[in-house]
Protein backbone atom coordinates (compact mmCIF):
# COMPACT_ATOMS: atom_id res chain seq x y z
CA UNK A 1 0.00 0.00 0.00
CA UNK A 2 1.27 3.46 -0.89
CA UNK A 3 1.21 5.90 2.01
CA UNK A 4 1.86 9.60 1.78
CA UNK A 5 0.76 13.19 2.07
CA UNK A 6 -2.85 13.95 1.14
CA UNK A 7 -2.56 17.65 1.97
CA UNK A 8 -0.38 20.08 3.89
CA UNK A 9 -0.57 23.47 5.55
CA UNK A 10 1.77 25.82 7.38
CA UNK A 11 1.36 28.76 9.69
CA UNK A 12 3.78 31.48 10.80
CA UNK A 13 2.89 34.40 13.11
CA UNK A 14 3.28 37.86 11.55
CA UNK A 15 5.72 39.27 14.10
CA UNK A 16 9.50 39.31 13.65
CA UNK A 17 12.54 40.49 15.53
CA UNK A 18 15.83 41.15 13.81
CA UNK A 19 18.93 39.55 15.30
CA UNK A 20 20.61 42.97 15.47
CA UNK A 21 17.92 44.04 17.95
CA UNK A 22 18.66 41.08 20.26
CA UNK A 23 22.43 41.50 19.92
CA UNK A 24 22.17 45.20 20.84
CA UNK A 25 20.50 44.32 24.15
CA UNK A 26 23.18 41.83 25.16
CA UNK A 27 26.16 43.74 23.81
CA UNK A 28 26.97 41.05 21.26
CA UNK A 29 28.49 41.65 17.85
CA UNK A 30 25.45 41.39 15.57
CA UNK A 31 27.51 40.98 12.41
CA UNK A 32 29.41 38.00 13.73
CA UNK A 33 26.25 36.38 15.15
CA UNK A 34 24.29 36.80 11.93
CA UNK A 35 27.28 35.60 9.92
CA UNK A 36 27.79 32.61 12.20
CA UNK A 37 24.16 31.54 12.46
CA UNK A 38 23.15 32.64 8.94
CA UNK A 39 19.83 33.85 10.37
CA UNK A 40 18.69 37.46 9.90
CA UNK A 41 15.42 37.53 11.79
CA UNK A 42 13.05 35.20 13.59
CA UNK A 43 9.30 34.91 14.04
CA UNK A 44 7.64 35.84 17.32
CA UNK A 45 4.20 34.66 18.43
CA UNK A 46 1.38 37.14 18.96
CA UNK A 47 0.34 37.81 22.54
CA UNK A 48 -2.55 35.41 22.00
CA UNK A 49 -0.66 32.72 20.05
CA UNK A 50 0.86 29.51 21.37
CA UNK A 51 1.67 26.02 20.10
CA UNK A 52 -2.06 25.18 20.12
CA UNK A 53 -3.27 28.18 18.09
CA UNK A 54 -0.43 27.67 15.60
CA UNK A 55 -1.27 23.95 15.33
CA UNK A 56 -4.93 24.79 14.67
CA UNK A 57 -4.14 27.39 12.00
CA UNK A 58 -1.73 25.01 10.24
CA UNK A 59 -4.24 22.14 10.47
CA UNK A 60 -7.06 24.27 9.07
CA UNK A 61 -4.79 25.35 6.20
CA UNK A 62 -4.04 21.68 5.44
CA UNK A 63 -7.71 20.66 5.60
CA UNK A 64 -8.90 23.56 3.45
CA UNK A 65 -6.08 23.17 0.92
CA UNK A 66 -6.95 19.52 0.27
CA UNK A 67 -10.70 19.98 0.81
CA UNK A 68 -10.38 17.08 3.25
CA UNK A 69 -13.45 15.48 4.80
CA UNK A 70 -12.57 15.73 8.52
CA UNK A 71 -14.89 12.85 9.41
CA UNK A 72 -12.26 10.57 7.82
CA UNK A 73 -9.63 11.55 10.41
CA UNK A 74 -8.77 8.55 12.56
CA UNK A 75 -5.78 10.02 14.40
CA UNK A 76 -4.43 13.42 15.41
CA UNK A 77 -0.91 13.74 16.77
CA UNK A 78 0.67 17.05 17.71
CA UNK A 79 4.41 17.32 18.18
CA UNK A 80 5.79 20.23 20.19
CA UNK A 81 8.25 21.07 22.91
CA UNK A 82 6.05 23.97 24.01
CA UNK A 83 2.64 22.38 24.61
CA UNK A 84 0.74 25.01 26.65
CA UNK A 85 -0.51 22.38 29.06
CA UNK A 86 1.79 19.93 30.83
CA UNK A 87 -1.24 17.65 31.16
CA UNK A 88 -4.16 18.17 28.72
CA UNK A 89 -3.43 17.25 25.13
CA UNK A 90 -2.95 19.90 22.47
CA UNK A 91 -4.33 17.35 20.01
CA UNK A 92 -7.76 17.30 21.71
CA UNK A 93 -8.11 21.05 21.24
CA UNK A 94 -6.95 20.78 17.62
CA UNK A 95 -9.50 17.99 17.06
CA UNK A 96 -12.34 20.20 18.32
CA UNK A 97 -11.10 23.22 16.38
CA UNK A 98 -11.05 21.32 13.07
CA UNK A 99 -14.39 19.70 13.91
CA UNK A 100 -13.05 16.16 13.74
CA UNK A 101 -15.36 13.37 14.89
CA UNK A 102 -14.69 12.18 18.44
CA UNK A 103 -14.17 8.65 17.08
CA UNK A 104 -10.42 9.04 16.72
CA UNK A 105 -7.21 8.50 18.63
CA UNK A 106 -5.12 11.50 19.67
CA UNK A 107 -1.95 12.18 21.61
CA UNK A 108 0.79 14.75 22.01
CA UNK A 109 4.36 14.02 21.06
CA UNK A 110 7.54 15.55 22.41
CA UNK A 111 10.99 14.98 20.91
CA UNK A 112 12.64 18.41 20.88
CA UNK A 113 12.61 19.51 17.21
CA UNK A 114 11.47 16.27 15.60
CA UNK A 115 8.20 15.56 17.42
CA UNK A 116 6.25 16.52 14.29
CA UNK A 117 8.01 14.06 12.00
CA UNK A 118 7.52 11.34 14.65
CA UNK A 119 3.80 12.16 14.36
CA UNK A 120 4.02 11.72 10.56
CA UNK A 121 5.66 8.30 11.03
CA UNK A 122 2.98 7.21 13.49
CA UNK A 123 0.23 8.22 11.08
CA UNK A 124 2.06 6.37 8.28
CA UNK A 125 2.06 3.24 10.41
CA UNK A 126 -1.63 3.47 11.27
CA UNK A 127 -2.62 4.17 7.67
CA UNK A 128 -0.33 1.46 6.32
CA UNK A 129 -1.72 -1.08 8.77
CA UNK A 130 -5.25 -0.20 7.71
CA UNK A 131 -6.18 0.94 11.23
CA UNK A 132 -7.21 4.43 10.13
CA UNK A 133 -8.26 6.08 6.87
CA UNK A 134 -6.32 9.33 7.26
CA UNK A 135 -4.35 10.94 10.09
CA UNK A 136 -3.29 14.48 10.97
CA UNK A 137 0.33 15.00 12.01
CA UNK A 138 1.39 18.43 13.27
CA UNK A 139 4.65 20.02 14.34
CA UNK A 140 4.10 23.33 16.14
CA UNK A 141 6.19 25.37 18.54
CA UNK A 142 6.67 28.69 20.24
CA UNK A 143 10.17 27.74 21.21
CA UNK A 144 11.94 29.19 24.21
CA UNK A 145 15.39 30.67 24.63
CA UNK A 146 16.51 32.13 27.94
CA UNK A 147 17.28 35.88 27.83
CA UNK A 148 20.89 36.31 26.77
CA UNK A 149 21.30 32.63 25.83
CA UNK A 150 22.52 31.66 22.36
CA UNK A 151 19.15 30.03 21.71
CA UNK A 152 17.41 33.39 21.99
CA UNK A 153 18.79 34.37 18.59
CA UNK A 154 16.95 31.61 16.80
CA UNK A 155 14.06 30.22 18.94
CA UNK A 156 11.03 31.09 16.80
CA UNK A 157 7.32 30.32 16.34
CA UNK A 158 5.52 28.42 13.60
CA UNK A 159 4.11 25.10 12.57
CA UNK A 160 3.04 22.80 9.79
CA UNK A 161 0.38 20.12 9.46
CA UNK A 162 0.30 17.08 7.18
CA UNK A 163 -2.64 14.86 6.39
CA UNK A 164 -1.37 11.35 5.90
CA UNK A 165 -3.36 8.80 3.92
CA UNK A 166 -3.17 6.10 1.26
CA UNK A 167 -5.33 7.48 -1.55
CA UNK A 168 -5.55 10.73 -3.48
CA UNK A 169 -1.94 11.46 -2.56
CA UNK A 170 -0.18 14.75 -3.23
CA UNK A 171 3.14 13.11 -2.43
CA UNK A 172 4.05 9.49 -1.84
CA UNK A 173 6.32 8.80 1.13
CA UNK A 174 8.36 5.90 -0.21
CA UNK A 175 10.05 5.10 3.06
CA UNK A 176 11.29 6.48 6.35
CA UNK A 177 14.26 5.65 8.53
CA UNK A 178 15.15 6.78 12.05
CA UNK A 179 18.28 6.90 14.16
CA UNK A 180 17.99 7.42 17.93
CA UNK A 181 20.51 7.54 20.78
CA UNK A 182 20.72 8.81 24.35
CA UNK A 183 22.62 12.04 23.69
CA UNK A 184 22.07 14.82 26.26
CA UNK A 185 22.75 17.77 23.95
CA UNK A 186 19.64 19.77 24.93
CA UNK A 187 16.91 19.35 27.53
CA UNK A 188 14.34 21.13 29.65
CA UNK A 189 13.41 19.80 33.07
CA UNK A 190 9.80 19.67 34.27
CA UNK A 191 8.61 23.08 35.46
CA UNK A 192 11.60 24.96 34.03
CA UNK A 193 10.77 27.83 31.66
CA UNK A 194 13.86 27.58 29.43
CA UNK A 195 15.87 24.70 28.01
CA UNK A 196 19.52 24.00 28.76
CA UNK A 197 21.96 22.85 26.13
CA UNK A 198 25.45 21.59 25.72
CA UNK A 199 26.67 24.49 23.55
CA UNK A 200 28.94 23.14 20.83
CA UNK A 201 28.08 19.61 21.97
CA UNK A 202 24.76 20.05 20.12
CA UNK A 203 26.71 20.09 16.85
CA UNK A 204 28.89 17.10 16.00
CA UNK A 205 27.63 14.43 18.46
CA UNK A 206 24.08 15.78 18.26
CA UNK A 207 22.90 17.25 14.97
CA UNK A 208 25.53 15.98 12.52
CA UNK A 209 25.84 12.42 13.82
CA UNK A 210 22.08 11.83 13.88
CA UNK A 211 21.15 13.60 10.65
CA UNK A 212 23.90 11.88 8.65
CA UNK A 213 23.13 8.47 10.21
CA UNK A 214 19.40 8.67 9.45
CA UNK A 215 19.97 10.13 5.98
CA UNK A 216 22.55 7.57 4.89
CA UNK A 217 20.53 4.83 6.60
CA UNK A 218 17.51 5.65 4.48
CA UNK A 219 19.44 6.02 1.23
CA UNK A 220 21.20 2.68 1.87
CA UNK A 221 17.89 1.02 2.70
CA UNK A 222 16.10 2.09 -0.49
CA UNK A 223 19.13 2.32 -2.76
CA UNK A 224 19.07 6.03 -3.58
CA UNK A 225 21.77 8.69 -3.68
CA UNK A 226 21.65 12.48 -3.23
CA UNK A 227 21.63 13.12 -6.98
CA UNK A 228 18.35 11.16 -7.27
CA UNK A 229 16.55 13.99 -5.47
CA UNK A 230 15.35 17.34 -6.79
CA UNK A 231 15.01 18.86 -3.33
CA UNK A 232 16.36 18.21 0.15
CA UNK A 233 15.42 19.68 3.51
CA UNK A 234 17.17 19.19 6.83
CA UNK A 235 16.32 20.40 10.30
CA UNK A 236 17.21 24.09 10.53
CA UNK A 237 18.37 25.12 14.02
CA UNK A 238 20.30 27.85 12.19
CA UNK A 239 21.32 28.46 8.61
CA UNK A 240 24.76 26.94 8.94
CA UNK A 241 24.01 23.38 10.12
CA UNK A 242 21.65 22.33 7.30
CA UNK A 243 24.02 23.74 4.66
CA UNK A 244 26.98 21.92 6.20
CA UNK A 245 25.17 18.61 6.60
CA UNK A 246 23.83 18.84 3.06
CA UNK A 247 27.37 19.32 1.74
CA UNK A 248 28.66 16.49 3.91
CA UNK A 249 26.00 14.13 2.55
CA UNK A 250 26.56 15.17 -1.07
CA UNK A 251 23.54 17.41 -1.67
CA UNK A 252 24.02 20.67 -3.57
CA UNK A 253 23.08 24.20 -2.41
CA UNK A 254 20.51 24.23 -5.23
CA UNK A 255 18.74 21.18 -3.80
CA UNK A 256 18.26 22.73 -0.35
CA UNK A 257 17.53 26.30 -1.46
CA UNK A 258 13.72 26.06 -1.67
CA UNK A 259 13.31 24.51 1.77
CA UNK A 260 15.85 26.67 3.61
CA UNK A 261 13.43 28.99 5.38
CA UNK A 262 15.48 29.62 8.52
CA UNK A 263 17.19 32.93 7.54
CA UNK A 264 13.84 34.76 7.59
CA UNK A 265 12.02 32.54 10.09
CA UNK A 266 14.39 31.25 12.76
CA UNK A 267 14.18 27.79 14.27
CA UNK A 268 10.56 26.76 14.69
CA UNK A 269 11.61 23.52 16.41
CA UNK A 270 8.93 20.90 15.70
CA UNK A 271 7.79 23.07 12.78
CA UNK A 272 11.26 23.61 11.29
CA UNK A 273 11.75 20.76 8.82
CA UNK A 274 8.03 20.49 8.18
CA UNK A 275 7.71 24.16 7.17
CA UNK A 276 10.76 23.63 4.94
CA UNK A 277 8.99 20.68 3.29
CA UNK A 278 5.84 22.80 2.85
CA UNK A 279 7.94 25.49 1.11
CA UNK A 280 9.26 22.83 -1.27
CA UNK A 281 5.78 21.42 -1.98
CA UNK A 282 4.71 25.00 -2.74
CA UNK A 283 6.90 24.88 -5.83
CA UNK A 284 7.48 21.21 -6.64
CA UNK A 285 5.97 19.52 -9.70
CA UNK A 286 4.84 16.00 -10.48
CA UNK A 287 7.66 13.48 -10.27
CA UNK A 288 9.95 15.64 -8.13
CA UNK A 289 11.74 13.69 -5.42
CA UNK A 290 12.30 15.24 -1.99
CA UNK A 291 14.65 14.07 0.74
CA UNK A 292 13.83 15.24 4.27
CA UNK A 293 15.68 14.63 7.53
CA UNK A 294 14.46 16.05 10.82
CA UNK A 295 16.54 16.20 13.99
CA UNK A 296 15.44 16.34 17.60
CA UNK A 297 17.86 16.82 20.45
CA UNK A 298 18.05 14.11 23.00
CA UNK A 299 18.63 12.80 20.28
CA UNK A 300 17.23 11.37 17.09
CA UNK A 301 16.63 11.89 13.38
CA UNK A 302 13.81 10.87 11.06
CA UNK A 303 14.58 10.67 7.32
CA UNK A 304 11.95 10.51 4.57
CA UNK A 305 12.04 9.89 0.83
CA UNK A 306 9.12 11.57 -0.92
CA UNK A 307 7.86 11.75 -4.52
CA UNK A 308 5.37 14.42 -5.61
CA UNK A 309 2.30 13.44 -7.65
CA UNK A 310 0.23 15.38 -10.17
CA UNK A 311 -2.29 16.24 -7.43
CA UNK A 312 0.04 18.99 -6.24
CA UNK A 313 -1.18 21.24 -9.08
CA UNK A 314 -4.75 20.80 -7.86
CA UNK A 315 -4.22 21.77 -4.23
CA UNK A 316 -1.14 23.98 -4.14
CA UNK A 317 -2.93 27.31 -4.59
CA UNK A 318 -5.80 26.44 -2.25
CA UNK A 319 -3.84 27.42 0.84
CA UNK A 320 -1.31 30.04 1.92
CA UNK A 321 2.20 29.31 0.67
CA UNK A 322 5.14 29.57 3.06
CA UNK A 323 6.47 32.50 1.03
CA UNK A 324 3.16 34.32 1.56
CA UNK A 325 3.31 33.59 5.30
CA UNK A 326 6.77 35.15 5.44
CA UNK A 327 5.65 38.32 3.70
CA UNK A 328 4.42 41.54 5.40
CA UNK A 329 6.11 40.97 8.74
CA UNK A 330 5.59 43.33 11.67
CA UNK A 331 8.98 44.07 13.22
CA UNK A 332 9.28 44.66 16.93
CA UNK A 333 11.87 45.93 19.38
CA UNK A 334 13.30 43.79 22.17
CA UNK A 335 10.97 45.19 24.83
CA UNK A 336 7.87 44.31 22.81
CA UNK A 337 9.40 40.93 22.00
CA UNK A 338 9.98 40.30 25.71
CA UNK A 339 6.31 41.12 26.34
CA UNK A 340 5.19 38.76 23.57
CA UNK A 341 7.35 35.95 24.91
CA UNK A 342 6.04 36.30 28.46
CA UNK A 343 9.43 37.46 29.73
CA UNK A 344 7.73 40.42 31.43
CA UNK A 345 5.55 39.56 34.40
CA UNK A 346 2.94 41.97 35.81
CA UNK B 1 -15.65 31.60 33.89
CA UNK B 2 -16.20 28.07 35.16
CA UNK B 3 -14.75 25.14 33.25
CA UNK B 4 -18.22 23.82 32.45
CA UNK B 5 -19.44 27.18 31.17
CA UNK B 6 -16.52 27.44 28.78
CA UNK B 7 -16.77 23.78 27.72
CA UNK B 8 -20.46 24.08 26.78
CA UNK B 9 -19.67 26.84 24.28
CA UNK B 10 -16.62 25.25 22.63
CA UNK B 11 -18.31 24.72 19.22
CA UNK B 12 -19.49 28.34 19.18
CA UNK B 13 -16.21 29.81 20.37
CA UNK B 14 -13.88 27.64 18.23
CA UNK B 15 -15.88 27.44 15.02
CA UNK B 16 -18.59 30.10 15.08
CA UNK B 17 -21.36 27.51 15.12
CA UNK B 18 -24.66 29.37 15.23
CA UNK B 19 -28.09 28.57 13.90
CA UNK B 20 -30.14 29.22 10.78
CA UNK B 21 -33.92 29.32 10.33
CA UNK B 22 -34.69 27.53 7.07
CA UNK B 23 -38.19 29.02 7.03
CA UNK B 24 -37.20 32.70 6.87
CA UNK B 25 -33.48 32.33 6.10
CA UNK B 26 -32.31 34.31 9.15
CA UNK B 27 -28.98 33.39 10.79
CA UNK B 28 -28.30 33.63 14.52
CA UNK B 29 -25.11 33.99 16.52
CA UNK B 30 -25.04 33.19 19.37
CA UNK B 31 -27.36 30.36 18.36
CA UNK B 32 -31.08 30.63 19.00
CA UNK B 33 -33.11 27.50 19.34
CA UNK B 34 -36.33 29.26 18.27
CA UNK B 35 -36.73 31.74 15.42
CA UNK B 36 -38.22 34.94 16.91
CA UNK B 37 -39.81 35.79 13.55
CA UNK B 38 -41.30 32.46 12.51
CA UNK B 39 -41.99 31.25 16.05
CA UNK B 40 -43.42 27.72 15.88
CA UNK B 41 -43.28 27.68 12.07
CA UNK B 42 -39.53 28.17 12.14
CA UNK B 43 -37.16 25.32 11.44
CA UNK B 44 -33.81 25.80 13.15
CA UNK B 45 -30.62 24.04 12.12
CA UNK B 46 -26.97 24.50 13.05
CA UNK B 47 -24.94 26.78 10.81
CA UNK B 48 -21.19 27.21 10.67
CA UNK B 49 -20.40 30.83 9.83
CA UNK B 50 -17.72 31.49 7.22
CA UNK B 51 -16.03 33.84 9.67
CA UNK B 52 -15.88 36.75 7.26
CA UNK B 53 -17.47 40.12 7.80
CA UNK B 54 -16.91 43.81 8.34
CA UNK B 55 -16.26 46.11 11.24
CA UNK B 56 -19.40 48.06 12.15
CA UNK B 57 -17.70 50.01 14.94
CA UNK B 58 -14.76 49.59 17.27
CA UNK B 59 -12.94 50.87 20.30
CA UNK B 60 -9.34 50.61 21.43
CA UNK B 61 -9.00 49.27 24.96
CA UNK B 62 -6.14 50.86 26.88
CA UNK B 63 -7.34 50.19 30.41
CA UNK B 64 -7.85 46.47 30.21
CA UNK B 65 -9.82 44.27 32.56
CA UNK B 66 -7.98 41.86 34.85
CA UNK B 67 -6.28 39.17 32.83
CA UNK B 68 -6.08 41.27 29.67
CA UNK B 69 -3.46 43.80 30.85
CA UNK B 70 -0.70 42.33 28.69
CA UNK B 71 -2.82 42.57 25.55
CA UNK B 72 -3.55 46.32 25.92
CA UNK B 73 -3.90 48.28 23.80
CA UNK B 74 -6.20 46.00 21.82
CA UNK B 75 -9.06 46.53 19.39
CA UNK B 76 -12.56 45.45 20.31
CA UNK B 77 -15.06 45.62 17.47
CA UNK B 78 -18.64 44.89 16.56
CA UNK B 79 -18.34 42.71 13.49
CA UNK B 80 -21.21 42.09 11.12
CA UNK B 81 -20.77 38.62 9.66
CA UNK B 82 -21.57 38.19 5.96
CA UNK B 83 -24.51 35.93 6.83
CA UNK B 84 -26.12 38.71 8.89
CA UNK B 85 -25.58 38.55 12.64
CA UNK B 86 -23.23 40.87 14.50
CA UNK B 87 -20.91 39.88 17.30
CA UNK B 88 -18.27 41.48 19.49
CA UNK B 89 -14.72 40.33 19.04
CA UNK B 90 -11.08 41.34 19.10
CA UNK B 91 -9.47 42.42 15.85
CA UNK B 92 -5.76 41.59 16.06
CA UNK B 93 -3.83 44.35 14.28
CA UNK B 94 -2.34 47.74 15.02
CA UNK B 95 -4.88 50.33 16.14
CA UNK B 96 -3.82 52.51 13.21
CA UNK B 97 -5.02 49.77 10.83
CA UNK B 98 -8.55 49.85 12.28
CA UNK B 99 -11.25 51.41 10.19
CA UNK B 100 -15.04 51.23 10.19
CA UNK B 101 -16.13 49.10 7.24
CA UNK B 102 -12.86 47.16 7.02
CA UNK B 103 -13.11 43.50 6.03
CA UNK B 104 -12.03 40.90 8.59
CA UNK B 105 -11.72 37.12 8.78
CA UNK B 106 -11.74 34.81 11.76
CA UNK B 107 -8.65 33.20 13.30
CA UNK B 108 -8.09 30.78 16.18
CA UNK B 109 -6.46 32.48 19.15
CA UNK B 110 -6.07 32.37 22.87
CA UNK B 111 -8.88 34.41 24.42
CA UNK B 112 -7.55 34.39 27.96
CA UNK B 113 -6.81 32.14 30.87
CA UNK B 114 -8.31 31.48 34.24
CA UNK B 115 -4.96 32.03 36.00
CA UNK B 116 -1.38 30.86 35.61
CA UNK B 117 -2.42 27.40 36.78
CA UNK B 118 -6.00 27.51 35.50
CA UNK B 119 -7.43 26.51 32.16
CA UNK B 120 -6.68 28.39 28.95
CA UNK B 121 -9.61 29.73 26.95
CA UNK B 122 -9.29 29.42 23.18
CA UNK B 123 -11.65 30.75 20.56
CA UNK B 124 -12.22 33.09 17.66
CA UNK B 125 -10.72 36.51 17.04
CA UNK B 126 -10.48 38.43 13.80
CA UNK B 127 -7.70 39.82 11.61
CA UNK B 128 -7.85 42.14 8.59
CA UNK B 129 -8.82 40.09 5.52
Amino acid sequence: MKVGIVSYGAYVPRYRIKLEEIAAVWGDDAKSIIGGLKVNEKSVPGLDEDAITIAVEAARNAINRGNVDVSRLGAIYCGSESHPYAVKPTSTIVAAAVEAEPNLTAADFEFACKAGTAAIQTCMGLVGAGMIDIGLAIGSDVSQGAPGDALEYTAAAGGAAYIIGSSDLTAVIEDTFSFTTDTPDFWRREGMPYPEHGGRFTGEPGYFKHVTSAATGLMDKIGTKPSDYDYAVFHQPNGKFPQNVARKLGFTPEQIKAGLVVPRLGNTYSGSCMIGLAAILDQAVEGDRIFMTAFGSGAGSDAFSITVTDKIEEIRDAGPKVEELLQNPIYMDYATYAKHKGKIKV
Amino acid sequence: MTVARFWRKIPNRYNLIGTHCTTCGEHYFPPRQMCPTCRRDGKIENHKFEGKGEVVTYTVIHTAAKGYEMQAPYNLAVIKLDEGPSLTGQVVCGKEEMEIGMRVRSVFRKLGEESEKGMIYYGTKFVPE
